[in-house]
């Protein structure tokens, strides 16, 4: 019995390990949905919702890493993304309407530029008025950042309102690609393509610039970086602000996803955001992605078989993924 | 000339004290030997030398400059670096990628690194490996080259003997002389043979108190004193 | 010197706990309206759940998003016998037990899961756990009456009708103007559980097991190096205070005859009780009182003054806002911050310690 599940073990890291998992999640979800069409419709939108996912949860998990710090307001960022970018695409209607792609992706990017800037700066503000006096005490770590969110999430009631704001959408993001019986939201397939990118930019970052081998090496051990001669708690604003841009292009993103948007939006991604990082293991951003796309993906395939258990179900993933691996799938090793 | 003076260092961790009392002084050039049984307080004193812990009060000059309270990154700048008990080597980083690192600018000098490979052959031959996949010998070899990859005036050396087989003890002796031809070395060290063949001077620390310090060559004279300072049993 | 201000500052805490304890004994006869009433029975209450989260966070040192998710399975427990098995003691009983059962169940779970890795760990799971029930009692309409929740009638004995005492001529008696019926029952039925409840959690720290407990709150290395199994006392406790939060939960229920997301499992009551903890003061059981009594106090009379602050800034951009009764929480989280970095040991702590910061 023993033999057999460490070969099992063997042929499956041989093959990827961990990182199949997606795959067997998927495979497993086309036997249970039958029809190839839905099956792929909801691939789609799986893939779509892990990218913005990572997106809103790499920043948390590097943060972790690097500093040991904890960020339980880091969903502010992500609401803040979502209205400030629905407001900038609100004042600029007129370019989204207008008949020119050209004019309705400036709009876009003018929106999702003002969430980046927004969460650069609001990532800064909190590094150094927040977080740095609690450093190394996780107890008041995580009150004052629960204290932080509160004072975030009224800030935006006092701001938007309570009522539901509706995001616009660029006219050439409307619609569907129709291929066969199968349909494809090209919102979807932009999310996608747009989280895909930005994954391949941080990884190139992380792996082949010095910037990004001063945090790898950062995240292993600090005091050790420390006593090559360089400022891991400079590094660390970078990587905070850097992760609240990321947090707040996040949100920006899902606001046109979900195309109406309320303040409770990031209390809600919080709980997924949290479950995406302890399933993927703190540290890595490999990992995050790794959590991000299984928890996207088993949202979309029970929100169909049974819509009521979507959110029970990462629960339940990620119970039996840290009854299998206490840290989490691909953590940074420490 | 004195490169690194200590008066009256005392450093608390979390409650307790673990150095009472420290105060030597370390010569430029050579090998100075910090000798002293399990838990007397030589890696706390290290530790604190380069800031990883403060001590309060006392004092840490370096090139008769005042370092204390430093910032662990600003005193590596002023020219010391650090070899931890634990190697402190960056797992998944390859082997170059651990050197690189300790580089100020970011490209290797072709000198030192030929030196370096010159010393440690091991690291030129699995320079693309990633660090954790080295034996223990090798791993130290990493963590000493990366203290020499740049110019230091001094290297902490933190019990760099411990768990090697004999063989790669005597390899890394003869490092350590070439080593300290051009840069002084303070070296914590439970195995007294090996300390004794590279010391030049050395001091005994006894529940975070010096209680001897002085030349190697009367130290290693005087067995009674070893037997006092050094034994297990007392 | 440092001593006797210490001392001072301890019988000043007690002393306020003491006349805290008096007013909640007389609030009928003291505060005779329906919403003072309501406010005395939120309080005792919320001392009762307070002080048992204080048992995680101040005691042991773990935070723990999941303590409404116990509240809710207790209160949760009894509403829904009460509607299925109509209004008397047994569904209570039943209903509490169930609750505790239940609440025992997930903290064993949740405990040997998390507790043994990082305190970040467990507190991101107990939160997601905690999400995760809350959604499912919002959506499992048919058993939880989903948003809406579950009204139904408590034990006859508490029916506002139902007379205590009476007169010769069947009358309800009067004393010193407060009828004596069933709401004043319902009233003391709340006041002495939650009293009981309170001095049974008073009595627990200070037992062996409490001193074992800070022996790990202040080094936990050097605890399990002694030999304690730093595991297993926190899995202890956090079933322990999951349990009194049940109970509390199931006292509330039959308090309110009715049982919903809002009243019990909401996030909004989480926060209420990590602020009332920390303002209170962590750690100390008295900071439960003190903090539970401000805050629900400033919950129902701070809106009424933020509302007339509000319309009195009318005109001025974005102020009057965040002045608006409704952005209490706004201001609340400021002082949380505050308080957290300068008084990090609540108002109870300060004042037993003899000063900020020790």
């Amino acid at each position: 019995m023993n033999t057999l599940t460490n070969t099992l073990g063997q042929t499956l890291g041989r093959a990827g390990g961990v990182n199949l998992l997606p795959l067997i999640v998927a495979a497993a979800a086309f036997g249970l949905i039958g029809a190839p069409s839905s099956w792929l419709t909801l691939t789609v939108a799986g893939l779509a919702m892990g990218m913005m996912l990572f997106l809103m949860a790499s920043g948390l998990s590097l943060v972790f890493g690097l500093m040991d710090v904890l960020n339980f307001g880091h969903s502010a960022f992500v609401s803040f993304g979502a209205f400030i970018s629905a407001t900038v695409l609100a004042g600029l209607g007129g370019w989204l309407a207008a008949d020119s792609w050209m004019l309705n992706a400036l709009a876009l990017a003018a929106a999702y530029l003002a969430a980046i800037s927004f969460g650069l700066v609001a990532g800064w503000f909190f590094e150094t008025v927040i977080i740095r006096p609690v450093y190394r005490d996780h107890l008041r770590q995580i009150l004052i950042t629960i204290g932080a969110m509160i004072v975030a999430e009224q800030t935006i009631l006092a701001f938007w309102g309570g009522t539901p704001l509706s995001v616009a959408r660029p006219q050439f993001l409307e619609g569907s690609w129709i291929i066969g019986d199968v349909s494809i939201e090209i919102y979807r397939a932009f999310a996608f393509a747009l989280g895909a990118v930005v994954f391949v930019m941080l990884y190139f970052m992380l792996n082949r610039t010095r910037i990004g081998l001063l945090i790898r090496a950062g995240v292993e051990n600090r005091e050790m970086v420390e006593s090559l001669g360089f400022r891991v708690d400079r590094l660390f604003i970078g990587v905070f602000m850097l992760g609240s841009a990321l947090a707040a292009l996040g949100g920006a993103m899902w606001a046109g996803y979900e195309t109406l948007i309320t303040p409770a939006l990031g209390g809600e991604l919080m709980i997924v955001v949290f479950i995406v990082v302890i399933i993927g293991g703190l540290g890595s951003i490999e990992g995050t992605l790794l959590g991000a796309i299984l928890v996207g993906l088993m949202t979309n395939y029970i929100g169909f078989l049974a819509p009521k258990l979507a959110l029970a179900s990462n629960m339940i993933l990620m119970v039996a993924i840290l009854l299998w691996r206490p840290n989490g799938l691909r953590p940074a090793i420490k | 000339m004195t490169l690194l003076t200590i008066r009256n260092m005392k450093t608390d961790i979390d409650q307790y004290v673990v150095l009472h009392d420290i105060s030597f002084d370390v010569p430029e050039g050579g090998v100075f030997v910090l000798l002293g049984r399990n838990g007397a307080g030589k890696t706390t004193t290290l530790r604190s030398i380069m800031g990883l812990w403060k001590p309060s009060p006392g004092s840490v000059l370096f090139k008769g400059e005042d370092i204390t309270g430093l910032h662990t990154a600003d005193i590596a700048r002023k020219g010391i670096a650090y070899v931890p008990e634990n190697m402190g080597i960056f797992g998944t980083l390859t082997v170059d990628e651990n050197l690189i690192l300790a580089t100020a600018s970011g490209r290797f000098d072709p000198a030192r690194l030929a030196r370096i490979h010159a010393l440690f052959p091991a690291l030129e031959q699995f320079r693309d490996k990633q660090a954790w996949s080295l034996s223990g010998g090798q791993k130290q070899m990493l963590s000493v080259a990366r203290a020499i990859i740049e110019p230091r005036a001094l290297i902490l050396i933190d019990e760099p003997t411990k768990g090697l087989a004999p063989s790669i003890v005597d390899a890394m002796a003869e490092a350590f002389r070439e080593i300290a031809q051009t840069t002084t070395i303070l070296l914590v060290e439970q195995n007294f043979t090996f300390a004794r063949s590279l010391g030049r001077d050395m001091a005994v620390i006894d529940d975070g108190r010096v209680a001897h310090s002085g030349s190697m060559e009367d130290f290693a004279a005087d067995t009674a004193l070893q037997d006092r300072l050094l034994s297990l049993s007392a | 010197m440092q001593n006797t201000t210490r001392n001072a500052g301890a019988y000043t805490i007690k002393g306020i706990v003491l006349i805290i304890a008096a007013l909640l004994l007389f609030a009928p006869f003291l505060f005779q309206d329906v919403r003072s009433l309501e406010v005395a029975a939120r309080i005792c209450i919320f001392i009762v759940l307070v002080a048992s989260f204080d048992l995680l966070i101040g005691y042991t040192g773990i935070v723990s998003f999941a303590h409404t998710m116990f509240f809710g399975f207790g209160a949760y427990g009894a509403a829904i016998l009460l509607k299925e098995m109509g209004p008397g003691w047994t569904p209570v009983i039943l209903g509490g037990l169930a609750g505790v059962a239940v609440s025992m169940v997930f903290a064993v779970a949740i405990g040997l899961l998390s507790l043994r890795v990082k305190a970040i760990f467990f507190a991101m799971i107990t939160l997601a756990a905690a999400s995760v029930v809350l959604v499912l009692a919002s959506q499992l309409s048919q058993i939880t009456g989903g948003e809406d929740g579950i009204t139904y009638r408590g034990p006859d004995l508490f029916k506002t009708a139902t007379k205590l005492v009476t007169d010769e001529d069947g009358k309800v008696i009067r004393l010193w103007g407060v009828k004596l019926n069933g709401k004043l029952a319902a009233y003391y039925f709340v006041f002495i559980t939650s009293l009981i409840l309170f001095l049974a959690m008073l009595r627990f720290v200070g037992s062996p097991f409490g001193t074992v407990l800070k022996a790990i709150r202040e080094n936990e290395a050097r605890a399990e190096a002694i030999g304690y199994r730093v595991v297993a006392y926190r899995t202890a406790v956090f079933c322990l205070s999951a349990a009194v939060a049940s109970l509390a939960g199931t006292v509330y229920a039959v308090w309110l005859k009715y049982t919903g997301p809002a009243t019990t499992l909401s996030f909004a009551i989480m926060i209420d009780i990590l602020l009332m903890v920390v303002i209170g003061g962590m750690g100390t059981m008295w900071g439960a009182v003190i903090g539970a009594v401000l805050m629900i106090l400033a919950q129902y009379y701070l809106r009424d003054l933020m509302g007339v602050a509000s319309e009195a800034l009318a005109g001025v951009p974005v102020l009057p806002e965040l002045l608006a009764p409704d952005r209490w929480l706004f201001w609340l989280g400021i002082i949380f911050i505050l308080l957290v970095y300068f008084f990090p040991k609540g108002i109870a702590g300060t004042a037993m310690s003899g000063g900020a910061k020790q």
